[in-house]
């Protein structure tokens, strides 16, 4: 016989208890942490960059989510416990489909976080869009900066060094390599990345090299693919260094157009970001060219535990060694894990908000694949590494980087609350 | 002196990839009256399938000599099959349409093929250099360049005549001009228009795969490298006259030479140079150098 008077009794205690439940915590172990990763899926930044990207992203994601397979701090499972879902959104397309799509990753797919963007144009257009929904925003390859330099945001963060520390060190290496240099050239995309890198390498060469003549600053079109003019304009204006931040497609077709040409045995040739043509044109690259991986990345990249595992782990599956961009992704990831376990210890094994996590970001400092990475610069936003810079040689058919030099973080990069600019400028003085 | 010579050379030689590429497009349009936005991706689908076979080829220790057939031969194949599948698969069906929406039938088939490029090849770059430095460098004072961009001179001039020709010497060639004249009165003459359509659509196809054949030992194929072609092509057949064969070639040689100047004598305004002298011909003949006076229908 049912007893209708304890049903009555019962019935508000239950919908209480479920009420009670619903408004508790979920503790942090329950709710998967949702990542929203954007990076090129398709367009000539794809196979370089973005893909490898994402590759980077699959490799690290899985071993989190399985945890237990990475070195301490990175051992715990996800982050905090939580496993990591992703989705994953192609950069192509133009600044304009990428606030709505950022947009639409905070506000319909609720994301927890974003880690992206290797355009500096869409760092750019993000970060304050980002800074107006309050969403924790982690770029992990874009390189101007003006992103901390010209504003400050409490949500967004950047784990890879700026493009000021490229040319920087580019300037130093070529002018050890070479003391006696009185002319240099330039060839780089006619866009901000281009631009901005030549501005810089151009002034640190001035630091460097009082009196130094630049004989041609070649800006073509980015995309472009055909340079036998600029070529014969670098070949017809002789210089001792020709400086380029050429990459993905462009890079390799100016390498396999000026390499007949004899460009590269005429000047001394400094590539930036040269490092991902080394996988894709091994063999191809004349002996003596300066390579860069936009910091001590890939070829570059320390000894230590992290980098050991994420090499082995990355050949195994896409039989390719991973190159910076994948390095920079994995960077950001960790970085992003560290100031989330942080955040959530603090709070008492709650799932963290994004204040709590960007409070924990500020000024953090790990060591992933890369080696040491301190967020220096930009009130705690913008990180510095170490750098390195060596010259490309062909051993047994492949390119293989020798002459590595590196160079320490304090000596590439400006002291904080210093402009780039102004920092070249003033003789690289820090302070 | 080594900078005007340089110029010439440099100007020459862009004029000739242009030319290639922009005559299958300028035909296209004489004939059909269709702009077609999709010739990018047929030059880029011409630089893959060379870059995949020469590649396959050499892999296989292959001679490398023979790679310069390879390329001739794979530009062939993709012109001569997907010409005929866009035309009859395709654009049969909307002749007559206004040209508004035919030009956005081959914006939507550009779209279509740059994915099915992805499909097929994925986004890694494919690189096939050895035709490029195998027949040696040429010098001209200090400056060295490969014979290759001979090889490409010579293929643009050789196409050139070859097609100038054909259109003027060669029955069905003059019944090409027929139909570019007047499409109605040369279907009333007999002429078999829809034929000539399909023929034009597969030279122009093949034209525009040999222009990426040939470009692709010289450039790293990568996913959208159609896109920056067909704004170049577009241009040297707006300064030409839309339609035009000669136009064609005098508007890629003004582009060649006006891009290499630039580039030599005022980098900065590279950019800017090819469609500044685009603007400044429309500005005196609005339908380019080469229109044909059009004949008013009443």
């Amino acid at each position: 016989m049912v007893n209708r008077r304890g049903i009555g009794a019962a019935l508000p205690l239950g919908c209480a208890i479920l009420g009670l439940a619903a408004t508790m915590p979920a503790s942090a172990q329950d709710r998967p942490v949702k990542i929203g990763i954007v990076t090129f899926l398709s367009g000539a930044a794809a196979g370089p960059f973005g893909v490898p990207a994402r590759n980077g992203a699959e490799i690290l994601i899985e071993a989190l989510n399985a945890g237990g397979k990475l070195p301490t701090p990175y051992a715990a499972k996800g982050y905090g416990g939580a496993p990591i879902e992703v989705v994953f959104i192609d950069e192509a397309g133009g600044t304009t489909k990428q606030v709505s799509e950022f947009r639409n990753l905070v506000q319909r797919q609720n994301v927890d976080l974003v880690i992206g963007y290797i355009s500096s144009g869409d760092c750019l257009a993000i970060a304050p869009v980002a800074e107006e929904l309050k969403k924790l925003t982690v770029f992990f390859d874009c390189g101007t900066p003006r992103i901390f330099e010209d504003a400050s945001y409490k949500y967004v963060f950047r784990t890879g060094p700026t493009a000021t520390m490229d040319n920087v060190a580019a300037a130093m290496y070529v002018v050890d390599l070479k003391p006696g240099l009185g002319k240099i050239a330039g060839i780089n995309q006619n866009y901000a990345w281009g631009q901005d890198s030549w501005v810089d390498f151009d002034a640190s060469m001035k630091v460097l090299k009082p009196g130094v003549q630049v004989t041609t600053s070649q800006m073509p079109k980015l995309l472009a693919g055909q340079y036998g003019a600029e070529i014969s304009a670098l070949l017809s204006n002789p210089a001792d260094v020709v400086h380029s931040s050429f990459w993905g497609g462009d890079l390799e077709a100016f390498i396999l157009q000026a390499a007949p040409r004899e460009l590269f045995k005429k000047s001394l040739v400094v590539l930036t970001a040269g490092e991902p043509a080394l996988h894709r044109l091994s063999g191809k690259i004349p002996d003596g060219t300066v390579i860069g991986a936009r910091g001590p990345f890939g070829v570059f990249a320390p000894d230590n535990e992290m980098n050991r595992w994420f090499a082995k782990a990355y050949e195994e599956r896409y039989v390719v060694s991973p190159n910076y961009p994948a390095y920079k992704m994995v960077n950001a990831l960790l970085a992003a894990k560290l100031a989330w376990e942080k955040a959530q210890s603090g709070a008492g094994g709650k799932p963290p908000t994004n204040e709590q996590v960007a409070a924990a970001f500020e000024n953090l400092s790990f060591d992933g694949p890369g080696g040491a990475v301190r967020m220096s610069l930009g009130k705690g936003h913008q990180a510095v590494m170490d750098t390195a810079y060596g010259v490309a040689k062909t051993v047994g058919g492949t390119t293989q980087i020798v002459d590595v030099k590196r160079y320490p973080a304090a000596r590439v990069n400006p002291p904080e609350g210093v402009k780039s600019e102004d920092w070249i400028k003033s003789g690289f003085k820090s302070r | 002196m080594t900078q005007l010579l340089a110029v010439a050379i440099d100007g020459v030689i862009y004029a000739s990839w242009l030319f290639i590429i922009a005559l299958g497009l300028t035909l296209i349009y004489g004939v059909m009256k269709i702009l077609n936005l999709a010739h990018g991706s047929l030059y880029a689908l011409g630089a893959y399938a060379a870059a995949s076979l020469v590649g396959y080829w050499l892999s296989a220790g292959g001679s490398p000599y023979a790679s310069y057939g390879l390329l001739a031969a794979a530009a062939l194949v993709v012109g001569l099959v997907t010409g005929p599948l866009i035309e009859r698969g395709l654009l049969k069906h909307l002749y007559g349409r206004d040209e508004i929406v035919l030009i956005l039938v081959t914006y939507a088939l550009f779209l279509i093929l740059e994915d099915m490029i992805k499909l097929l090849w994925g986004v890694e770059s494919y690189v096939v250099s050895e035709p490029y430095g195998l027949l040696g460098n040429m010098s001209f004072g200090p400056l060295d360049y490969p014979v290759y961009n001979a090889v490409l001179v010579v293929a643009a001039v050789v196409i050139g005549a070859a097609m100038t020709w054909g259109l003027q010497r060669t029955r069905s060639g003059r019944m090409l001009v027929a139909v570019i004249h007047d499409r109605e009165i040369s279907a009333a003459m007999g002429i078999n228009v829809q034929r000539m359509y399909l023929v034009t659509f597969t030279i122009g196809a093949v034209l525009a795969a040999v222009g990426g054949a040939l470009t692709a030992p010289t450039v790293s194929v990568v996913p959208g490298m159609g896109v920056e072609v067909i704004v170049l092509a577009f241009a040297v057949v707006v300064i030409g006259g839309l339609g035009s064969l000669p136009g064609a070639a005098v508007g890629a040689l003004l582009v060649g030479m006006v891009r290499s100047a630039a580039v030599h004598y005022l980098p900065e305004a590279e950019l800017f140079s090819i469609y500044a002298v685009m603007a400044l011909v429309l500005l005196v003949r609005p339908k380019g150098l080469f229109s044909a006076a059009e004949v008013r229908r009443i």
